[in-house]
């Protein structure tokens, strides 16, 4: 984080980063819904150099069942990182971090979810990180809300996550590896964007006030750009169905849906 | 998303979405915030008497009363059976629900855990408390036969429009068939007609939501059944 240094230029004279974007910019992202067939609902994320998969199992009964809600849902997030995904071989298991991580991404997602439809029941969120580079919490809130939407869970609205940090002195947008180690701030935010609510927010190192306002503006714009990708894969993976018999348009028979 | 044209095209719209239109009144799969419609759901809108619905195009079955279901046998009590339904909520049948005078205690003599009932939503309340029975008509235990599964929401699918899907299946293939709501589906009859039967239905549930689904089932089952009558007969 903010605590080493380096003699690296973080950002060149032209206001460029290391990986050549600009200070505004973020990584290439893409999702994919619906990856897995044995879950309710899943999603792939890559967002630049990491790689994550999440998978959504639930409503389904809640154990053990002292965690039992008797007037709603409960959701569980595990957000878990592969051994292989870090260059030095992360011991497997929970540790202080994924621990932290679970928890506030099951709260960003408890507060989306129309939990009071299912009393006593639980939604399982598994988050496992196949490549780490700089936010996986982000991506992996990202992928969860698109596996959650997909599984046919009622809610509010997506959630989209971005992180914004402060590198070489200057705000910029979804940081990577080198931003992250070498920088000076990292602030990971999640917002709908329609309302602007604010389901996630963090901060490691130090801004100013401006700053911040900044990061905040640079963040609702990000959001909302990962948004769309993330209608988008969800779009794409019904638009299949779609695509493949669209020829019988003519077709007047339809939604007679009930029997 | 233009709401005018919104009945025609079959529009996804997932959760977030705006459902704007003249003098709609907030459905199924919907909630409304600062007086606006939204969805709640990924799936397909669907306007009817004004409602804006949204049909959801995945989801686990939740049990609503009256629903006719396929249940197995989970856990035995001495005076109820612990029915699975597919749901996330377990679902008792007390002693009084079935159509046999038990006697406490008894119940492992009348049903045994792995068996499977035609059963219907009794009861269900607020904080999601499920109750089946089985005394209503037609309802009793299922012997001999398969049992596949599907996506719940892909059930009104299988059945059609009152029930068309289903008959023409029934009709083609010779097979018994019953279509649970917990989308658990009981075919029995002659083994390769079961097959076909199983290959057509999980057509629908593939293509579930498309045009000339019916027209598709229909050429399926016909040239099924024209290539198996000189060999079967």
């Amino acid at each position: 984080m903010s605590g080493m240094t380096t003699n690296i230029d973080l950002i060149d004279d032209n206001d460029i980063r290391i990986d050549g974007r600009k200070v505004d910019e973020l990584r290439p992202l893409r999702i994919e819904a619906g990856v897995l067939k044995r879950a309710d609902g899943s999603a792939y994320v890559e967002w630049g150099k990491n790689k994550v998969l999440a998978a959504v199992y639930g409503p389904r009964e809640c154990h053990p069942r002292h965690m039992q809600n008797p007037a709603k849902a409960i959701v569980q997030c595990k957000y878990n990182m592969l051994s292989f995904s870090v260059s030095d071989r992360k011991r497997p298991g929970p540790d202080r971090r994924s621990i932290e991580i679970s928890k506030i991404i099951s709260e960003a997602l408890e507060y989306v979810v129309f939990t009071e439809n299912y009393p006593r029941a639980s939604i399982d969120v598994y988050i496992e990180v196949l490549q780490a580079n700089a936010g996986t919490r982000c991506a992996g809130l990202t992928a969860a809300s698109v596996a959650l939407a997909d599984a046919g869970i009622p809610m509010k609205d997506i959630v989209p996550a971005v992180a914004i940090g402060k590198a070489d002195g200057q705000i910029v947008l979804d940081l990577n590896k080198e931003e992250d180690n070498y920088g000076n701030a990292d602030l990971p935010i999640a917002m709908i964007p329609r309302t602007g609510e604010v389901l996630l927010l963090q901060m490691d190192g130090h801004m100013t006030m401006e700053e911040f306002d900044r990061a905040l503006e640079y963040g609702k714009k990000a959001c909302q750009m990962v948004y769309d990708v993330q209608k988008d894969a969800l779009r794409r993976r019904y638009a299949v169905q779609g695509a493949t018999n669209g020829e019988a348009d003519d077709e007047t028979h339809g939604d007679g849906t009930e029997a | 998303m233009n709401s005018e044209v919104s009945r025609q095209p079959r529009e996804i719209v997932m959760p977030g979405d705006l459902l704007d239109g003249d003098r709609l009144k907030p459905g199924a799969g919907t909630y409304v915030s600062e007086g606006k419609i939204y969805a709640a759901l990924l799936g397909i809108k669907s306007v009817k008497s004004n409602y804006v619905n949204i049909i959801p195009l995945s989801g686990r079955y939740i049990p609503a009363v009256g629903d006719s279901v396929i249940g197995k046998v989970e856990d035995i009590g001495p005076s109820n059976w612990l029915i699975d339904i597919n749901s996330p909520y377990p679902a008792p049948l007390h002693v009084n629900e079935v159509p046999w005078r038990v006697e406490f205690g008894d119940t492992a003599r009348y049903m045994n855990v792995g068996d499977v009932i035609l059963a219907k939503v009794l009861m269900v309340d607020e904080t999601m408390r499920v109750q089946v029975t089985m005394k209503d008509q037609g309802l009793r235990k299922l012997q001999g036969g398969q049992i596949i599964e599907i996506s719940s929401s892909k059930v009104p699918r299988v059945i059609g429009k009152s029930g068309s899907m289903i008959q023409m299946i029934k009709g083609y293939t010779n097979c018994r068939i019953f279509v649970g709501q917990n989308g658990r589906i009981w075919l029995d009859g002659e083994v390769d007609n079961i097959m076909h039967a199983i290959k057509a239905i999980q057509m629908i549930e593939q293509d579930a939501h498309s045009y000339g689904l019916t027209e598709k089932v229909k050429a399926y089952l016909e040239a099924e059944s024209h290539q198996s009558a000189p060999s079967s007969e």
